[in-house]
């Protein structure tokens, strides 16, 4: 299987989209002529020209206000917001008017649009630039949340939010752009709503997503060094949860350890705790464990950023505490 | 007011603009009715005094063309052909209203008349109108996209962002600012720097004009104006029709902001009885149509208010159904 990066993945799936459907756009900042602020749509728009690369003004509330309106009318676009930091700009539109038209037309219309956005720390940028904010719009129904962790789920996850009738936000991690990974060529859209194990292990279940996979499966490495075989489960998509695989992993291992980006206040890992506390509380050999952000707006001085954010080592540490406290 | 009736009017069209005027008039005065009774809840935001203003738009659009409102857009969803009927059992949150009583007052939606919505969030339908008119753009449609939108919408970012992309984009939207002087309680002159709304237009290089709003034939003709142009390919045109609501804002408004003296002023140029009064001097109707007419949208609310009484609940059970479009 050929290897690539997440960049190049992601690119793949754009390509294979734009080629596929003649009524799927790309438009967002600097997408086109600069080839995205992250070099995913490169080469895009000498490929597929300006009518579908579109470049936007720094209006992102218009601009994923006109891909509800585009999706709406007949097209399927795909709305680059450079980054979650400004999403913010855009939660009206996303919030009050993708995730709502459809039930509040009485099902009369579906808002088939894409909104693709790099998420997440760890690469020095201070407050403004290191949020990891898809746990917020998780919270609401009506759009679907997805969150590659691997190159070939960039790709297949990104074909899948393009097939999907629905408004789909997809979080591409900004630190795994460079990261590569084996990506089948002919894979075709992957699942929404299905997680995946991506490690087998029979001592506890490490629960993850996104950026945070790589810290947790490197964990799981060392872990494995001292005789402890963790389970890591890749979440994949945070709205449709498949929690149905988290139990299935927590009823074998009995221990649970929820590991994200986000800040541990109101986190998406505080609702898995919640599901795994509702359905299988009596499997549990201890309490839910949770790694995530510190309470702080994330710093800029790297060894105060690598504090505030889930590690490797963090994990670590406190797998062992789980497994010491219960004897 | 000229003695003359405009030589290109005629008695069929001019009775069918009173009749639509006098119908929204009718329609609302009974719901503001059902609403005291508690047949209606949640806002309701009345049309009363601005119906010449949506009654004068819809004539310049076809079928084919698109319709964003706000969430006082009763008014527009009854001139553009949605069913009376199903537009009160909306208000009642019946199952046979247009959004499945999903949306209510503030949120009606036909799709099979293009009628896109009943906006709640102010401005945030414009950049709808941009979507939608990107759509025709990039599939070769001549079609309009027409975007309402209040005097408080002008505040907004989006607005500026919206008018900016689609003239940048140079596609088809008709900006219709209902301008009705007051922002809920906010008079224009307290909330804009530069009241002069149209001349907005122009640093984003988007032609426009402004209209009497209370006056359904200029109303028509200035939309006539503005939507060939934009059917043309000319890119986005705004209008700005200056108008009035006699009623308050919404059902949770004491108007502590406006002055009585304003209102009853306002009111001696109320549509309806102006145009009536027009086509009465003109010689178009007689006393015995403006008659009829009155009968006859009577009997039509009426017969909303029959729909919507008779019309079912929706079963509990349906709560979480098209939330999503695969039911998931």
């Amino acid at each position: 299987m050929p290897k690539m990066t997440y960049r190049d993945a992601v690119r793949a799936g754009l390509r294979e989209a734009l080629s596929r459907d003649p009524r799927v756009f790309l438009m967002g900042e600097d997408v086109g002529r600069y080839g995205g602020a992250f070099k995913v749509s490169y080469g895009l728009l000498d490929e597929f020209g300006p009518e579908r690369i579109r470049d936007t003004p720094l209006s992102e509330s218009t601009f994923v206000g006109a891909g509800i309106g585009a999706a709406l009318g007949g097209m399927r676009p795909i709305v680059e917001i450079m980054t979650v930091n400004f999403s913010l700009l855009a939660l009206d539109q996303i919030v009050n008017n993708a995730a709502t038209l459809r039930h509040m037309s009485g099902g009369q219309l579906s808002v088939p649009l894409v909104v693709r956005m790099a998420t997440g720390g760890g690469r020095q940028l201070a407050a403004q630039h290191s949020h990891s904010l898809e746990g917020w719009f998780a919270h609401v129904p009506g759009i679907k949340i997805v969150v590659p962790a691997v190159p070939a789920d960039a790709k297949s996850l990104l074909l899948a939010a393009v097939a999907d009738p629905d408004p789909v936000l997809v979080f591409e991690h900004a630190a795994l752009y460079g990261v590569e990974g084996e990506v089948e060529d002919e894979a075709g859209p992957g699942e929404i709503g299905r997680a995946l194990v991506r490690r087998p292990g029979d001592a506890v279940s490490l629960v993850t997503y996104g950026g945070s996979l790589a810290k947790v499966l490197q964990a799981a490495d060392e872990l494995a060094t001292e005789g402890i075989e963790a389970e890591v489960i890749d979440l994949r998509t945070l709205r449709p949860l498949d929690i149905e695989t988290v139990l299935s992993s927590v009823r074998k291992t009995h221990r649970a350890l929820i590991v994200d980006e986000g800040w541990r206040t109101l986190s998406f890992a505080a609702e898995v705790s919640a599901l795994i506390m509702e359905s299988a509380f009596y499997d549990l050999d201890g309490p839910v464990a949770r790694v995530c952000s510190a309470e702080v707006p994330t710093p800029y001085a790297r060894h105060m950023e690598e504090a505030a954010l889930p590690q490797a080592a963090t994990v670590v540490r406190t797998v062992k505490d789980m497994l010491g406290h219960d004897g | 007011m000229s003695l003359q009736a405009p030589p290109e009017l005629g008695r069929d069209h001019a009775l069918a603009l009173l009749g639509q005027m006098a119908m929204i008039r009718r329609f609302e005065e009974k719901a503001a009715e059902l609403y005291t009774l508690g047949k209606i809840r949640g806002f309701l935001h009345l049309y009363i005094g601005e119906e010449a203003v949506a009654v004068g738009v819809m004539q310049a659009l076809t079928p084919e063309d698109a319709i964003v409102a706000t969430y006082r857009e009763h008014g527009q969803a009854l001139a553009r052909g949605v069913p009376a009927g199903a537009v009160m059992a909306e208000m009642y949150g019946k199952a046979n209203g247009c959004s499945r009583g999903r949306g209510g007052s503030m949120h009606v939606f036909d799709v099979s008349r293009r009628f896109y919505g009943g906006h709640a969030i102010v401005g945030g339908g414009l950049p709808i109108a941009v979507g939608l008119a990107l759509a025709d753009k990039l599939l070769g449609r001549a079609r309009v996209t027409a975007c309402f939108f209040g005097d408080g919408a002008v505040a907004e970012g989006e607005f500026h962002e919206s008018l900016n992309l689609a003239s940048l984009w140079s596609l088809p939207v008709l900006f219709l600012c209902e301008n009705n002087l007051y922002a809920m309680g906010t008079a224009l002159a307290r909330h804009q720097a530069d009241p002069d709304i149209q001349k907005k237009g122009s640093v984003y290089a988007i032609p426009g004009a402004t209209v009497d709003g209370m006056d359904v034939l200029a109303v028509e003709a200035a939309t006539r104006r503005a939507a060939e142009h934009v059917r043309g390919g000319r890119g986005p045109y705004l209008l700005e029709l200056q108008t009035y609501r006699f009623r308050a804002h919404s059902t949770a408004d004491p108007e502590l902001y406006r002055d009585k003296r304003e209102v009853e002023a306002w009111k001696g140029r109320d549509p309806v009885t102006l145009f009536s009064a027009r086509l009465l001097e003109w010689g178009l109707a007689s006393e015995t149509d403006l008659a009829a007419i009155e009968a006859s949208v009577a009997a039509e609310v009426d017969e909303a208010v029959r729909i919507a009484e008779a019309g079912p609940w929706e079963p509990v059970e349906d709560l979480a159904r098209d939330v999503y479009t695969g039911g998931r």
